[in-house]
């Protein structure tokens, strides 16, 4: 069942995009191999230099976000200091936090009345990164962080009784271990930063493009299908040769992951060493000046009205369509979609993710079946990497008759569900699947000798366990489909504009009557999605999972 | 037909890894066994020969590969797990972590009434001197607690055959020996059939009616434990019960058991009849209340270093000394 949703709503709508690109209408009706979309996509100095925008922007942002996130692991995870799960909690927040609403929250530093207006940096490369890296910083800290935090501490108290300094240790002892931590959260930051969309598209504006923003230009603009398939193909390659690298260093990491004891290396935080002292430094400026500053500045410029004085106007506005009617629906109705459409996302993700995780963390005795289990697993990541982006634009050309049905589906309102649980199901699989692999299947031989059938040994033994992580992924599923940006602006029509939808049309509109209603729904959905987040956090307990 | 038969083992062979073209490792090799209706039999072997896996396919966990289980007459292929009504205490008990005491214990009385199940579970607790744990948490509990849980968690449904799979090995040494004997009690108590799986034969001594000696996949030896230790029917029994030398001896092999020499005050003094071999004192220890001492001696198959006890004054390192046989310590074997 798991794997006909994913056929039908993923690798159906990804291998038809594909198709798009290779072959062209023969004009009698049917298809044939023509390259030359190809050939005249590739030879648009336009498409290169987005091609190149996208690397340089990943590789950037990839190594901000590592450099500034290695103090932010050492000190969240290797300190201890009162306050440190509230500042645990903090770096989290950009990470699920909705893309539209980071873009608008930068936006307004960098508009030339913004209080960083003077940077220049509106539309330009600086500001995109500065805001991938608020996004990936929280990545690097918590990847890293959970490593280091159950390293353990003698090997390097080795070194330094053997005479090495502090720096040295740390060099030669310390880092070598972190590697494949560092490795792999590198990888996933790369490939979250080349499948940008939201950030880009809002902070970039017409000047400046990725990949991503390019196949939704040609899309949405140019009606240009043709060429946004070339792209889309491109884009595939891009994520998976990224998704290999990172495959191939988790399987390092969780290697690397047995050789580490259990008791915490944590000390407490002693300002007056260098070796505490200069990470703390580097934090606080991070997450003060990453974090709280473009927040803080959002809020408080959504409560300004359009005379420049304190108001609730732009609330007040969010009852409207906006000036000049710029919207089909008042936000409020919006707020209410984004709801209603989240909550039908999270049920198919968890029901699709939930069967999915059952059967993968079984471990067959047989092992043809055991590697059909491991191929299931791998392949439901799949959507991970493909772009969100991919997966609306797949579903616009594919699915107006799905395997031949006479079915629209794309004017039923469950077009833009079904895509968010796509780009949902990966996550709600992850979270959950580790606590139910951490079982031990004797568990489940104790419940069966003491007379449980089959099914009473998944309800007494897999699903009591995994209550816990069930809600965190369920938490999980509503906050992404809450903030889901890059497929529903492929399929959300005008009439059930989720939120993001409509903030993104209100930047785009003139007025500042519009870009203060903007900030001000940019402000509702971060605190709906820091709500479902906290509540779902709450629950997380002291049950793993990979995010 | 007279009363109830037990449990039956049949040539069972158990294989793992088994693939195309591979018939996999053979953990257990035509093993045929019977457990008498409110028998204790230990499965006694060296880790890796085998016994577990037995365990395992009789509770249905591991498929046989070959030959047949019956319980009390009645063929259990294809019997799911939860349809034989066996119990089985692993090894670290595996309670279930979000239940709390009676939660465990009384989990396999789900199709109880309310009243019945809880007045089991106290019964049952208190058989396992646990009374009044009921509400606690199962993280709170110790090693030892929690194997009595356990224990009494497979006890609760009242099982035709209860297996447990190397239940104490967990523990520390004081705490092996005495929930030994309270196991054992409380088998009896309740007339339970049992197979006990260890290692240790001490334990199996102390727990069971008979003792089945496994090897490499197959059985050695069956046999009540003063039977077992006075007569072994093989050197390679012997040796894993703690014989330690073996001398030729006209019947057969005279095997040397952990208290089967003794160290003669003054050397070599021939006082008739009795044997006595020259040895060399490599070091001496005083364990549980007497005075071991290392020596190396040769009985006939060469020097060895072995163990002999000293009842007087205990000699010097590099001491000459004389060693005899005891013969209640010493067993005859084949050759």
């Amino acid at each position: 069942m798991p794997l006909v949703f994913l056929a039908v709503f993923f690798a159906w709508p990804v291998v038809a995009l594909v198709v798009q690109g290779f072959f062209a209408d023969d004009g009698a009706g049917g298809r044939a191999l023509d390259l030359s979309g190809f050939a005249e996509v590739l030879g648009q100095p336009r498409t290169w230099r987005v091609v190149g925008q996208t690397l340089a922007q990943a590789s950037v942002g990839t190594v901000l976000s590592v450099l500034l996130g290695l103090p932010g692991a050492y000190l969240l995870y290797r300190c201890r200091f009162p306050g440190r799960t509230l500042a645990r909690g903090l770096v989290t927040v950009p990470f699920v936090l909705p893309t539209v609403v980071v873009g608008v929250a930068f936006r307004n530093l960098f508009t030339p009345s913004g209080p960083l207006g003077w940077l220049g940096w509106e539309e330009s490369f600086a500001g995109v990164v500065v805001a991938l890296v608020f996004f990936n910083y929280a990545v690097v800290v918590r990847t890293v962080g959970g490593l280091w935090e159950r390293l353990d501490p003698r090997a390097e108290q080795a070194a330094r009784a053997l005479g090495a300094t502090p720096w040295r240790a740390f060099r030669t002892v310390t880092l070598p271990a972190l590697g494949p931590a560092i490795a792999s959260a590198a990888s996933v930051v790369f490939l979250f930063c080349s499948t940008a969309f939201g950030v880009v598209l809002v902070l970039g504006g017409m000047r400046y493009g990725t990949i991503e923003t390019e196949i939704w230009i040609r899309t949405t603009q140019f009606l240009d299908l043709r060429a946004a398939a070339v792209l889309s193909v491109l884009q595939l390659v891009v994520v998976v040769a990224a998704l290999l690298v990172s495959a191939r260093l988790r399987t390092r990491r969780e290697r690397a992951l047995h050789l580490t004891s259990e008791r915490s290396g944590a000390h407490l935080l002693d300002l007056r060493t260098a070796r505490d002292a200069v990470p703390a430094a580097v934090t606080v400026a991070v997450v003060v000046g990453l974090v709280v500053f473009p927040l803080a500045g959002l809020v408080a410029r959504s409560f300004r009205g359009p005379d420049g004085g304190w108001s609730f106007a732009n609330y007040a506005a969010l009852g409207t369509t906006g000036g000049r009617n710029a919207l089909s629906v008042t936000v409020w109705e919006a707020t209410a979609n984004s709801l209603r459409i989240a909550a039908t996302a999270t049920l198919i993700a968890v029901v699709v993710g939930g069967l999915v995780v059952l059967v993968v963390s079984r471990r067959p005795r047989a092992p043809g079946l055991r590697r059909a289990v491991a191929g299931l697993d791998a392949v439901f990541m799949l959507p991970l990497g493909v772009s969100a982006v991919t997966v609306g634009f797949g579903f616009l050309i594919t699915l107006d008759r799905p395997l031949g049905f006479d079915v629209d589906l794309r004017t039923s309102g469950l077009l833009v569900p079904i895509a968010q649980a796509v780009v949902a199901i990966p996550l709600v699989v992850r979270t959950m699947l580790p606590v139910l692999r951490a079982i031990d299947p004797r568990l489940r031989e104790a419940a069966a000798v003491l007379g449980a059938s089959p099914g009473r040994v998944l309800a007494s033994v897999d699903l009591s366990l995994a209550a816990r992580s069930l809600g965190l992924a369920v938490g999980f599923a509503f906050a992404v489909s809450l903030g889901e940006f890059g497929a529903t602006s492929f399929l959300a029509r005008p009439d059930a504009a989720t939120l993001p939808v409509v903030i993104f049309r209100l930047i785009g509109q003139p007025g500042a009557e519009n870009y203060g209603m903007a900030l001000a729904a940019s402000v509702v959905l971060a605190v709906l999605t820091a709500t479902v987040m906290m509540v779902a956090e709450r629950m997380r307990g002291d049950v793993g999972g990979e995010f | 037909m007279g009363g109830p038969r037990g449990l039956e083992v049949r040539d069972v062979v158990v294989r793992y890894g088994q693939r195309r073209g591979r018939t996999g490792t053979t953990a257990v090799d035509g093993v045929s066994l019977d457990v008498a209706a409110g028998e204790v039999l230990a499965l006694l072997g060296p880790s890796g020969c085998g016994k577990s896996s037995l365990l395992r396919a009789v509770a249905g966990l591991e498929p046989v590969a070959g030959g047949a289980v019956t319980f009390d007459g009645s063929d259990l292929d294809g019997v799911p797990v939860h349809r034989r009504g066996f119990g089985l205490l692993f090894q670290d008990g595996q309670l279930f972590p979000h239940r709390d005491v009676a939660g465990n214990v009384g989990y396999g009385l789900a199709d109880r009434p309310r009243a019945e199940r809880t007045e089991r579970v106290t019964e049952l607790l208190s058989l396992v001197g646990l009374d009044g744990f009921g509400a606690r948490p199962v993280a709170e509990l110790s090693g030892g607690e929690k194997q009595r849980v356990a224990l009494a968690r497979s006890l609760a449904p009242r099982p035709r055959l209860l297996l447990l799979d190397e239940p104490l090995s967990a523990l520390d040494r004081g705490l092996r020996e005495r929930l030994a004997v309270e196991i054992r009690a409380v088998l009896h108590a309740t007339g339970t059939t049992a197979v006990f799986v260890t290692h240790d034969h001490d334990e199996a001594f102390t727990v069971a009616d008979r003792v089945a000696v496994m090897s490499a996949g197959r059985l050695l030896q069956v046999a009540p434990p003063e039977e077992l230790w006075r007569a072994p029917a093989s050197r390679t029994v012997a040796e894993f019960l703690g014989y330690q030398a073996f001398v030729p001896a006209p019947d057969g092999l005279l095997a040397v058991g952990p208290a089967g020499l003794r160290v003669e005050p003054g050397a070599a003094i021939d006082d008739g009849g009795e044997q006595r071999w020259p040895a060399v004192v490599v070091a001496t220890t005083f364990r549980r209340g007497r005075s071991e001492v290392t020596v190396d001696v040769d009985l006939g198959a060469g020097e060895q270093r072995l163990v002999a006890l000293a009842d007087g004054s205990v000699p010097a390192v590099d001491d000459k000394v004389a060693v005899v046989l005891d013969r209640r310590g010493c067993a005859v074997v084949p050759a």
